[in-house]
């Protein structure tokens, strides 16, 4: 069947199955590799995509429920050479250290920064609780996003704490 | 990918070379190649613990459309063996299978879809044999032999320690504490399970691109498993997803291979699933202790006899190596003057146990460190105190009777504990627990040895080569599995050349184009190799200077320094573009190499060659103290560590973001091996296929962690480096034990502490 969504800002078309994974669509048909696989059954979280928006698993998405929908992944996250805040913070605190688990965590705390702004360090946790991370021991990245949490509300002439 | 900074210095944060490639997205890992016409191959496991084979169908698989081959051991033109120290295990196996996840077929075929069938109607006629799943078990006389060709049964390896005279000693000790333990496998849980991809090329050449951490050793293993000629492979590692030891050795490289020599000239895939993952990886190896350690009253430890019994699965797989470094830190780092210390690495039925960060030292030093407390408990005398008056010093010798040449600061590490707030208002902190709540502390000390031990050569080529544009290329021989010694190598660099990473580019290991370093393993990967990279940085430097000198007629190079891309030569202010340098030069000239061979200790503790090769002794050492405040619930059983400091001396520290990423992800799983990763096996049948119900920690159960480290300089180290990668998995376990122990006055003998496990030792003291 032929699907019809935005995917990183642009509109695509594109042929698949119905049962294909989203997962497989974004890696295998359209080489968007940034989007990772842990588990294939919604446990590790390294899979995770914007879909308008909001942080979803795409190891448990089939295609057609692209339909019609915009799609982040962490391809699509940076303006041009610009990164995200959050991915900045990635850098800058040592969020990353293999990076299996990165874009997927990037993008849940995207999501999470949009429904809370003022994230304490306990809800960031609760926040990302669902993204597994096996090397950092979660420490860095819960700074990462607190940090990213502070300059973007800088940046929105919002509330500085 | 280079890092966005100024020039690179030792021992300043520096944001890591790989982190903008992983957050953008960008960076290839091996399982993300999707080339076009690329094949799909995967592998039949056996299902079953022992039984010996009596018959593949491949058949009905090979009908299947979409499928281009179906191979099994028939098809292995080469030894058919995989293993490092031993190789007793086949590619695909043979006339036997020995553990649930043994390889018996490998199809390759052009999609999933065909695949997966192809493997479901493969069959295979199994004669069931009886089987081994208890390690003790397998000791004893009449039991099922798991490698049949063994000429010690079902050990693979044992070793014994000693000094003095442990069994007399006791009857002078004023306390004795015994107790048995039993700690459980873990499984490494890398998030990216094993995969890549490999083809057979027009010219011959294999090439595969694989998530390993020893692509060397591999294209040795691969070659001889497969009848090909090791000049004729070339294995390339991008950054890894997580290994942890995991990695260590061959997961999917003989099947790349094979497949790949079978489907010539069209790339083919493996990538395993979580489940595959879990039932064929190796696992940290289960163990069984049994310590007795006896005190005088004043505290000096003064006799330990200690077993440890490590179920190793069916095959080798480091399980000796493992073993035997688990008996060579048994007794802690402390000078105990009468000791016997013994070990056995037993094959089993069970899965398959191997290196995982830490390679044996997490069991000992649960067990050991829990008997410090209990002897100190008894004597009346407090565990940091007892700690301290028994600590191992810089120029002593340890309980082996080893003199310790390197630089030993574990008491400095105690010394930071006990002035630390979480120490000093223990008390008061304690006593805050709020209802049905008890709250308690817990240390542990830890050492870890580095490198390879006095036999097998740990030995690091680096290699670095001034391009003509005038940047430097560094080749780095030892994989990055996500610890992030590329960048420190960029750093290391760096700071020798005196250059901006915007000019540093890193060339990952690749056999072709880097040199043979060995693995990222054994806490060695900076150390090994950060040595020879500076040997390599400094020759470059020293041929630069005096190229330059000549080159503008200069009075010697000692008149020239160099600068981000250039050379000025000071007299004159003049200064040359390294590009312009490199213009003059031949290509050999603007290449420097450095080789680096670990030192190693020059006494023995044994004369048993066999633990000699299998590492015993270390010469150099990295130690620490954990501290763990615990909160038990008495209601639930559930155990949460609110807060948790690790005081490591691991030498002069040379990212110090990179290093705490390290003690902070070693705590984090270590904590995991403490309270809830609890993988479990049921007649060699893995019971936890998943992350569904094999938990690893989230981000909301652990706390943050604070790391402090003591900076001494260890002079054979690079810039005063000691390892870190491993000892911070060393400590939790115990540290929390200790703690939970404080806080209810509970001793548990099974790991780990299960909510469920706790709630019964509550209720059993209760009543």
């Amino acid at each position: 069947m032929k699907i019809f969504f935005t995917l990183n800002g642009k509109e695509i078309e594109i042929e698949t199955p119905p049962d294909r994974r989203v997962v497989d669509l974004l890696r295998e048909d359209l080489n968007l590799t940034g989007t990772k696989e842990g588990c294939g059954e919604g446990e590790c979280g390294v899979c995770t995509i914007l879909v308008d928006g909001e942080s979803r698993l795409s190891c448990l998405m089939l295609s057609p429920q692209l339909e019609g929908r915009k799609v982040t992944t962490i391809e699509g996250l940076a303006s041009g050479e610009k990164l995200h805040p959050v991915q900045e913070a990635f850098v800058e605190f040592g969020a990353v250290q293999c990076g299996f688990c990165t874009p997927g965590m990037i993008l849940r705390a995207v999501d999470l920064l949009q429904k809370n702004p003022n994230p304490t360090r306990l809800e960031i946790r609760g926040g990302i609780s669902g993204n597994l991370c096996r090397c950092t021991g979660y420490q860095k990245i819960v700074d990462a996003v607190a940090a990213a949490a502070r300059k973007m509300n800088q940046e929105n002439g919002g509330l500085i704490y | 990918m280079t890092i966005q900074n100024n020039i690179l210095k030792v021992g300043r944060t520096t944001p890591r070379a790989d982190a903008y490639a992983k957050v953008t997205g960008k960076e290839k890992y091996a399982v993300d190649y999707y080339d076009r016409d690329f094949l799909w191959a995967g592998v039949k496991r056996a299902g079953v613990a022992h039984a010996r084979v009596k018959s593949i169908d491949v058949e009905r698989a090979q009908a299947i459309s979409g499928v281009l081959a179906v191979l099994t051991h028939r098809d292995v033109h080469g030894s058919n063996r995989q293993g490092v120290a031993r190789k007793d295990q086949p590619v695909l196996a043979a006339n036997k299978v020995r553990h649930c996840g043994d390889a018996v077929a490998l199809v390759v075929a052009q999609d999933k879809s065909a695949l997966q069938k192809a493997l479901e109607l493969i069959t295979v006629d199994y004669e069931p044999l009886p089987a081994v799943f208890d390690p003790e078990e397998a000791l004893k006389e009449g039991a099922p032999f798991v490698q049949e060709k063994n000429p010690d049964g079902n050990v693979l390896l044992k070793g014994t320690l000693q000094s003095g005279d442990a069994e007399a000693a006791f009857e002078e000790c004023d306390a004795i504490v015994e107790a048995s333990f039993k700690v459980p496998y873990q499984e490494h849980a890398y998030l990216e399970t094993e995969g890549g991809w490999a083809i057979l090329k027009e010219d011959g050449m294999l090439e595969m691109v694989v998530s390993t951490q020893t692509p060397f050793r591999d294209r040795a293993e691969v070659a001889e498993a497969l009848g090909l000629d090791q000049k004729k492979i070339r294995i390339i590692v991008p950054y890894c997803g997580g290994a942890f030891g995991g990695k260590d050795g061959v997961s999917v490289q003989t099947f790349l291979g094979l497949a790949a020599i079978h489907c010539p000239n069209r790339p083919v895939k493996i990538w395993l699933s979580r489940e595959e993952s879990f039932l064929s990886s190796p696992k940290r190896h289960p163990c069984r202790l049994h310590y007795r350690l006896g005190a005088k009253s004043d505290g000096t430890l003064y006799a330990l006899t200690a077993s440890a019994c490590y179920d190793t699965g069916p095959y080798d797989h480091l399980g000796g190596a493992v073993m035997a470094l688990g008996l060579e830190h048994a007794a802690s780092p402390y000078r105990i003057p009468n000791l016997r210390l013994q070990a056995w690495s037993v094959y089993t039925n069970n899965p398959i146990a191997g290196p995982f960060r830490g390679f044996g030292v997490p069991q000992v030093t649960a067990a050991m460190e829990q008997m410090v407390d209990r002897v100190a408990a008894k004597l009346g005398l407090s565990p940091l105190e007892i700690r301290l008056k028994n600590a191992v010093e810089e120029g002593g010798k340890n309980g082996l009777g080893i003199s310790l040449t390197g630089s030993v600061h574990l008491k400095d590490c105690l010394v930071k504990i006990r002035e630390h707030p979480f120490w000093k208002e223990k008390e008061r902190w304690k006593s805050l627990a709020a209802p049905f709540k008890r709250r308690g502390l817990g240390l542990a000390c830890v050492m870890h040895g580095i490198g390879y031990g006095p036999i097998v050569p740990d030995v690091a080529n680096a290699k670095i080569e001034l391009t003509s544009e005038g940047r430097f290329l560094i080749f780095s021989g030892v994989v990055d599995m996500g610890q992030g010694n590329a960048t420190t190598y960029l750093q290391i660099t760096g700071s020798i050349l005196n250059q901006d990473p915007i000019d540093l580019e890193l060339v990952l290991p690749d056999t072709e184009r880097t040199l043979p370093s060995g693995s990222a393993s054994a806490s060695r990967t900076t150390f090994t190799f950060g040595n020879a990279l500076i040997e390599a940085a400094k020759d470059l430097k020293e041929r630069i200077l005096q190229d330059s000198s000549d080159l503008v007629m200069a009075g010697g190079k000692e008149e020239m320094i160099l600068l981000p891309g250039r050379i000025r030569h000071l007299p004159t202010g003049r200064e040359i573009l390294l590009s312009d340098l490199a213009k003059t030069l031949d290509d050999s000239e603007k290449v420097a190499t450095g080789y680096f061979s670990a030192p190693v200790a020059k006494e023995f503790p044994t004369e048993d060659h066999a633990l000699r090769l299998h590492g015993i002794p270390h010469a150099i050492f990295s130690y620490g103290a954990h501290l763990a405040c615990v909160e038990v619930d008495e209601l639930t059983g559930e155990v949460e560590v609110k807060r948790y400091l690790a005081v490591s001396d691991c030498g002069k520290v040379i990212n110090p973001q990179i290093f705490e990423q390290q003690i902070q992800g070693g705590i984090a799983q270590g904590l995991g091996y403490a309270l809830c990763e609890d993988f479990i096996v049921q007649n060699g049948e893995v019971q936890t296929k998943n992350l569904t119900t094999y938990t690893i920690p989230t981000a909301l159960d652990v706390p943050d962690f604070e790391s402090i480290a003591v900076e001494f300089e260890e002079p054979s180290g690079p810039f005063g480096l000691k390892g870190a990668g491993e000892i911070a998995i060393d400590g939790p376990l115990p540290a929390i034990a200790n703690a939970v122990a404080d806080a209810c006055g509970i001793r548990l003998s099974r790991f780990p502490l299960t909510p469920e496990r706790v709630l019964k030792a509550l209720t059993e003291k209760g009543s």
